[in-house]
């Protein structure tokens, strides 16, 4: 029941924050000096990689917490996390595409914060498929917890790539050493739709796990009916 | 097909990239681009060879015909410069005095033909000042090939 208020919270705050997050970024925020309007594409793109690295961090500790404690309730967390990273991993990586067609003068190029990006995406798109086919449920969750904790270590890989290698991809504005390199202005933008997009992530979230828990309580029923 | 064999088939093509990604891309991506000095340096060896060169656009070196598309400029790294040729318009954020990197064949004669130009931005987020011209509209790059723009 508890859950269910913290759902619909989640969902009412992450429709506000999202509603919000279009007037600041289309409205409040001005247009760039260099880029003009689609600057604001940033308002999409680094809340959605940033909220897909906090789902596979989260990934990472209940997968941690699952090989400890073979509880079931942490794998279904880290589960429903790692699809809900997978989808906003592939999206990132979209706004990212259409940001680089008109600034870079082009949708794609292979340099190291890329091409780590996209190791991330294939790594968890693996996790979802090793989950879909491992009939046995704990041998799947013990496999993908596995698979979980090794997948997260490329975040961090990710975040540095800029720094680590040469790449046509800028270094970090936000999560960086030193003061911000984003005006006040657009800031405001940046952190409201990254607001929204936690949010929305918890929602997601919430409403995965209840699914996952719908879901056991199902075959727990027709198990008891078969017998 | 089952829907299980389905799945191990694409869990084969997900592992197939992944490796290769894993072990040809970051050999790749670890060196993205190459200074006009580390050109330089390579001496004769490098003539007639494809290469991805990044640096500064040297201010004052652009020449852009309209008409034909020729583009030459010069791209320096603080220490060398080397001459690139290219055909074609190269992207809004291409400016003197700014990074880019190009992609294409090193000739002999500190001449680099390239193919494809890209223009690298900081990741400073300013609006405009008082008085300075706006932006150009980037977005329309989206809507219209480059060889339909002006």
């Amino acid at each position: 029941m508890i859950g269910r208020g913290l759902e619909r919270a989640l969902g009412i705050l992450a429709v506000i924050g999202l509603v919000t997050g279009l007037y600041t970024g289309f409205l409040y925020a001005p247009p760039d000096a260099v880029q003009g309007e689609v600057q604001r594409i940033m308002y999409l793109h680094v809340p959605l990689i940033l909220v897909s690295y906090f789902a596979f961090f989260v990934v990472f500790v209940t997968s941690i917490l699952y090989l400890a404690r073979r509880c079931e309730r942490h794998d279904a967390i880290a589960h429903s996390s790692a699809e809900i990273g997978v989808l906003f991993t592939a999206l990132a990586i979209a706004a990212g595409s259409i940001w680089g067609r008109p600034t870079w003068g082009t949708w794609w190029t292979w340099d190291a914060r890329l091409t780590t990006t996209t190791i991330l995406l294939l790594i968890f798109i693996g996790y979802l498929m090793l989950r879909a086919l491992v009939d046995d449920p704990s041998r799947g969750a013990t496999f993908g917890a596995v698979l979980g904790i090794i997948g997260f270590l490329d975040v961090p890989i990710i975040h540095m790539s800029v720094v680590w290698w040469r790449t046509l991809h800028q270094p970090a504005s936000v999560l960086r050493p030193g003061p911000s390199t984003v005006a006040p202005d657009m800031q405001v933008a940046l952190y409201t739709n990254l607001a929204a997009f936690v949010l929305l992530y918890g929602y997601f979230l919430v409403k995965r796990v209840r699914l996952e828990k719908a879901r056991w309580e199902l075959i727990r029923l027709r198990m008891e009916g078969a017998a | 097909m089952t829907r299980k064999s389905k799945l191990l088939m694409g869990a084969i093509i997900v592992a197939a990239a992944l490796s290769y990604l894993i072990y040809g891309g970051i050999r790749e991506a670890a060196v993205y681009y190459i200074t006009p000095a580390e050109l330089h340096e390579k001496g004769a060896s490098a003539a007639d060879r494809s290469f991805r060169l990044g640096g500064m656009v040297v201010p004052g070196s652009v020449h852009w015909d309209p008409g034909t598309l020729q583009l030459t400029f010069r791209l320096t790294d603080g220490k060398e410069q080397v001459a690139v040729m290219h055909t074609g318009s190269p992207p809004d954020l291409f400016k003197e005095g700014t990074g880019a990197i190009v992609e294409g064949k090193y000739m002999s004669g500190n001449l680099f033909i390239a193919s494809t130009i890209l223009a690298k931005h900081s990741e400073e987020y300013r609006p405009p000042q008082a008085g300075q011209a706006q932006a150009k509209d980037l977005y329309r790059t989206l809507m219209k090939p480059p060889e339909e723009r002006r």
